[in-house]
């Protein structure tokens, strides 16, 4: 390695996943479960995690045998590895956090098929050693899970009016008539969220669709 | 036996419980694809196809070979092979979605060509696999895992054809152009969705 483990172009993967390019603003990739799993801080928390080991070391494993894969059978290859990650991660959730993962149902599975693992494998650790696609990996999860628990921490606060299961609108409010949005926790709240999230990152990020 | 039971399932999985407008599953294609109608109609009638196999198919699986004392057939009654039912879920769907790429391609060249690449994408269409593990969650039975695959594929590709007409008006709007793409498809699923919200009144 003729390069120091944190580069500048190393520091510049990192900033991409997180920002630039982010996974779900920019790429468009992963909406499903940024959508689904959002209603609470608490569940967004919990797949964050899930997502981002899951997309960090199946990059590196990917990155390790990418030179063996025959590339006309490489999705399914893909699907392996990112499978047998996910199925860990599901048995260590019903083992140490079984209400977050009943909460979660079959979103925990869903990680096998959310664009973002695939996204990453395919464009990023078919071509590049392992410590960088482990960065990209790992940069790619906190930024997906960066819109994630901004979704979650909005839809709770004026779905349910609380915070991680603690009551934050003050009493006062209520007093004085405010409901809590019932909107927010539905469907339709989390599409408009996620729609105007996407505004305000593009109109600082400079980038528009053509 | 119940006929209407399996017709409110349909119209469950169609409407009130859209697997796209209310569950989120198969966004990522439903986004990428929506925007011609063309393109969307393809995309829809293939995974209607693909789920209305997949699902019975998940199903078989699951009760012949991984479900606790499934494998009892073989001598085997004590072993609890759930645990392998994401992996075996997917291999079942990619191969099945292989399958039915080589079958399109031998019967109907037309329709392969039409659809190009997105018949092996379907593998990792989260809609698929959703439609399996809410399947397998919810204990359906052979023939509710058919219905409920066909109603969840009908009314995915409603969605996305309906989407893909109206961002077909949408190209003559001035739109802000960070919003255009995803930001304004976003919203318009909220609208959409909205309105699937009011299915929610039937009562089945």
């Amino acid at each position: 390695m003729g390069e120091s483990l944190l580069s500048k172009k190393n520091q510049k993967i990192v900033k991409n996943g997180l920002w630039d390019t982010n996974p779900v603003t920019f790429q468009v990739l992963g909406i499903c479960s940024a959508l689904a799993v959002t209603t609470q801080v608490k569940t967004a928390i919990v797949l964050s995690i899930g997502l981002t080991v899951v997309t960090a070391f199946s990059n590196v494993v990917i990155s390790l045998i990418r030179n063996f894969i025959p590339s006309n059978i490489r999705i399914i290859v893909q699907l392996t590895v990112v499978s047998a990650l996910v199925i860990t991660v599901d048995q260590i959730l019903k083992a140490f956090a079984y209400d977050v993962s009943k909460q979660l149902s079959v979103f925990v599975g869903l990680i096998i098929t959310n664009c973002i693992v695939m996204g990453r494998l395919e464009a990023f650790a078919m071509g590049n050693p392992p410590w960088k696609s482990f960065l990209d990996g790992l940069a790619n999860g906190l930024g997906y899970s960066g819109v994630l628990v901004l979704i979650g921490i909005i839809r709770e606060i004026f779905g349910a009016g609380t915070l991680l299961g603690f009551h934050v609108m003050p009493p006062a409010f209520y007093a004085n008539g405010y409901v809590n949005n019932g909107m927010m926790l539905l469907a339709p709240g989390a599409f408009f969220l996620l729609g105007v999230i996407v505004w305000v990152q593009r109109s600082i990020s400079g980038y528009s669709e053509s | 036996m119940d006929i209407l039971h399996y017709v409110n399932l349909a119209i469950k999985s169609i409407f009130v419980e859209n697997i796209l407008l209310a569950f989120f599953l198969g966004n990522c294609s439903y986004i990428a694809c929506s925007k011609k109608v063309d393109t969307a109609m393809g995309l829809g009638v293939a995974v209607v196809f693909v789920m209305v196999i997949c699902t019975p198919a998940c199903w078989a699986i699951k009760h012949f070979l991984l479900a606790k004392g499934a494998l009892g057939w073989a001598g085997l009654s004590n072993v609890d092979l759930s645990f392998l039912i994401f992996i075996s879920f997917i291999a079942v769907i990619s191969a099945m979605t292989q399958i039915v790429e080589m079958l399109v391609e031998k019967f109907s060249p037309a329709l392969y060509s039409a659809l190009g690449i997105f018949l092996p994408l379907i593998a990792v269409n989260c809609a698929i696999l959703g439609a399996a593990l809410f399947m397998d969650q919810r204990n359906y039975n052979f023939l509710e895992s058919i219905v409920f695959g066909f109603g969840g594929g009908i009314g995915w590709a409603l969605a996305i054809i309906s989407m893909a007409a109206i961002r077909k008006k949408l190209a003559y709007s001035n739109i802000p152009a960070p919003l255009r793409g995803l930001g304004i498809t976003m919203l318009l699923s909220g609208l959409l969705s909205m309105g699937f919200m009011c299915f929610a009144g039937i009562r089945l």
